[in-house]
């Protein structure tokens, strides 16, 4: 015990004396969630867009002003002819132009239909899509307030949405929990990876391997400094996210650690895992970046929803650790989930921790002989 | 009769079609320096990997210290010291760090051990600087400090892979006094080199050529079997009837 204490100790002051991982460690998690939640967002404001009313009377006037009352657009050109329509574009600062037809408001009382159309430049899906969506909204308060003053009779369905657990959709919210995914992802499994092929690759491992210490021994202590540091960046990140970005934690701290550590080994594991079979520090950073992050980027749900992707993609996403722990961290901060109800995806990552923990073990020793 | 330090039987490795190391019989008496030379590539650092329990053999036996390297692994390593090639010292410890942390690996006693690094300092003479980060040091400092950490717990073995590599004549000269210093103390001192001059220093020496021991004796039996001036000719030699190449 004595020397396994003495080995952790080393371990720490290592990390501690290397001011620039230092920096890294703790500085990434807080420039992430600052970029993810300032500048990276889903909600669109003061889009510029165009409008072409062909009509100018009273409803497309208020219309309009509706549209400029939003936070979301600014009215940036006012068109006379479809012809001007393209070349706006093409400058590229419009993201949509809305088109009234003439005689907007006579139709509207005499057919109850009236048509705008909404183009917009998507050369950016995802902003095209909401800025249209956004604008289609406004469109339909409108109407929907038109229906109640009974200036126009209006027959049909009228949907009631209502967005649960999210309610204002804020795009932070969903990113906290992947960005801990994330984050976590990086220090475990980069820096374990990194700090062990060090040794190896200064020297150092085939001491340690010729002295009495087990490997066992080499590897926890190994990792026991990266768990209590991930858990300080897990703590680090919920307290901005909670009072710099207001996310919500509605469920208990308690399981949210537990899971949190349960997520923390299977980085670790896959940490010892690479490091077994890459012999230098940049096969371990290339490994781990190209073999972890990126899957845990784009296919664990954090940006892309997994649902959307093709189904061979989503098979693929099964295995991917940051899937179930994504779920879980959703579950347990925004809906505040029981353990009930997230315990099949415990039980997953779990059994992936379990795999990855035994296979390192396994390498770890086969290297030894 | 001397107690044998270390006793092989032809030991071989191999990897896939390769043959690191072929039928190897040796025995190093207790107490003895013995040099290990060979060209590069030869095998002499998978044989030693064997010796030091880091590699399984392929077949063959071998006991180190009168244990076995396949069966009682674990009781080898407390019974020797090991000092690698590469260097072994972490440059973001300091002096007094280094020997704390090796000397808690193998278990050594946190009250005998301030006492330990204390000799250590000393002997290396590092007073002055055991606070500094060894990053700092020279490298002849660096050697002789890895050299004594090796033999921190009094181990009965010493295995020293190329320890003076890089480091000039007078310093090499200082080392071999205390590998003197502590075979006196009835260490035995297992050492690989790649300087002729230091093969004179050992009580016996062995070549290896392609994996094969094609020579062990004293360096005078040697010279006068091969009718060579030095161990240098002896070396070139054997040396010239390799087949592998630098690896």
């Amino acid at each position: 015990m004595n020397s396994f204490a003495g080995f952790v100790i080393k371990e720490f002051k290592q990390i501690y004396r290397d001011k620039r991982t230092l920096t890294v460690l703790f500085g990434m998690p807080i420039i992430m969630l600052v970029l993810f939640g300032f500048a990276i967002r889903n909600e669109v404001t003061n889009a510029q867009i165009g409008i072409l009313d062909l009509s100018k009377d009273e409803v497309t006037r208020t219309l309009i002003q509706k549209l400029e009352a939003s936070s979301s657009f600014q009215i940036q050109a006012y068109l006379e002819s479809y012809e001007e329509v393209e070349g706006l574009f093409r400058q590229g600062n419009i993201k949509e132009v809305v088109v009234f037809e003439s005689d907007f408001k006579e139709k509207l009382i005499r057919d109850n239909k009236a048509d705008i159309q909404i183009i917009t430049d998507a050369t950016d899906p995802n902003l095209a899509n909401l800025v249209q969506s956004y604008t289609s909204n406004i469109i339909r308060d409108y109407v929907k307030e038109l229906n109640e003053t009974g200036e126009v009779q209006k027959a049909g369905l009228n949907p009631q949405v209502r967005m649960m657990y999210n309610p204002e959709l804020r795009s932070v919210n969903l990113f906290v929990p992947g960005l801990i995914a994330v984050i976590l992802m990086l220090i475990s499994a980069l820096m374990t990876s990194i700090s062990i092929t060090r040794e190896k690759e200064l020297g150092n491992m085939e001491i340690l391997l010729v002295s009495p210490l087990k490997p066992y021994h080499i590897i926890i202590g190994k990792v026991l400094p990266y768990l209590v540091l991930s858990v300080v960046n897990v703590v680090t990140i919920l307290v901005l996210a909670r009072f710099v970005f207001q996310v919500p934690f509605q469920g208990s701290y308690f399981l949210f650690f537990t899971e949190a550590i349960l997520f923390i080994l299977t980085a670790l594991a896959l940490g010892v895992f690479i490091s077994s079979a890459a012999n230098n520090q940049q096969t371990a950073m290339m490994v781990s970046l190209a073999g972890l992050l990126l899957p845990t980027v784009l296919l664990s749900g954090f940006i892309f929803p997994v649902d959307s992707m093709p189904v061979p993609l989503q098979i693929v996403s099964h295995a991917i650790p940051a899937k179930w722990f994504l779920i879980i961290v959703r579950s347990i901060m925004l809906k505040g989930s029981e353990f009930i109800l997230i315990w099949k995806e415990t039980a997953i990552l779990a059994g992936i921790t379990f795999f990855f923990i035994a296979l390192s073990l396994k390498n770890f020793k086969v290297r030894l002989q | 009769m001397p107690e044998l330090a270390i006793q092989t039987e032809n030991l071989t490795r191999t990897f896939g079609d390769f043959t690191a190391v072929d039928n190897i019989t040796f025995e190093v008496k207790q107490g003895e320096i013995f040099g290990f030379l060979g060209a590069n590539g030869a095998g002499k650092t998978t044989a030693m990997r064997m010796l030091t329990g880091l590699l399984t053999p392929s077949s063959g036996k071998a006991l180190v210290s009168g244990k076995d390297v396949y069966s009682e692994a674990e009781a080898i390593k407390k019974n020797i010291g090991y000092m690698s090639q590469k260097f072994s010292l972490y440059d973001d410890l300091t002096s007094e760090e280094n020997i704390r942390f090796y000397g808690g690996i193998y278990g050594i006693p946190d009250k005998e051990l301030g006492k330990k690094i204390d000799e250590v300092i000393e002997s290396v003479g590092l007073g002055d600087v055991r606070k500094q980060l060894v990053r700092s040091l020279p490298l002849g400092w660096k050697q002789k400090l890895a050299f004594s950490i090796s033999i921190l717990h009094n181990p009965k073995i010493v295995f020293l892979d190329e320890p003076t590599g890089g480091v000039d004549p007078v310093t090499r000269r200082q080392f071999w006094e205390k590998i003197y210093e502590v075979s006196d103390q009835g260490i035995t001192v297992f050492v690989t080199t790649h300087y002729m001059d230091e093969a004179e220093y050992c009580d016996r020496i062995s070549i290896m050529v392609d994996g094969r021991m094609d020579a062990i004796g004293t360096p005078k039996e040697l010279k006068q079997n091969m009718n060579a001036d030095s161990i240098e000719d002896v070396f070139i030699q054997l040396a010239r009837s390799a087949e592998r190449g630098d690896e």
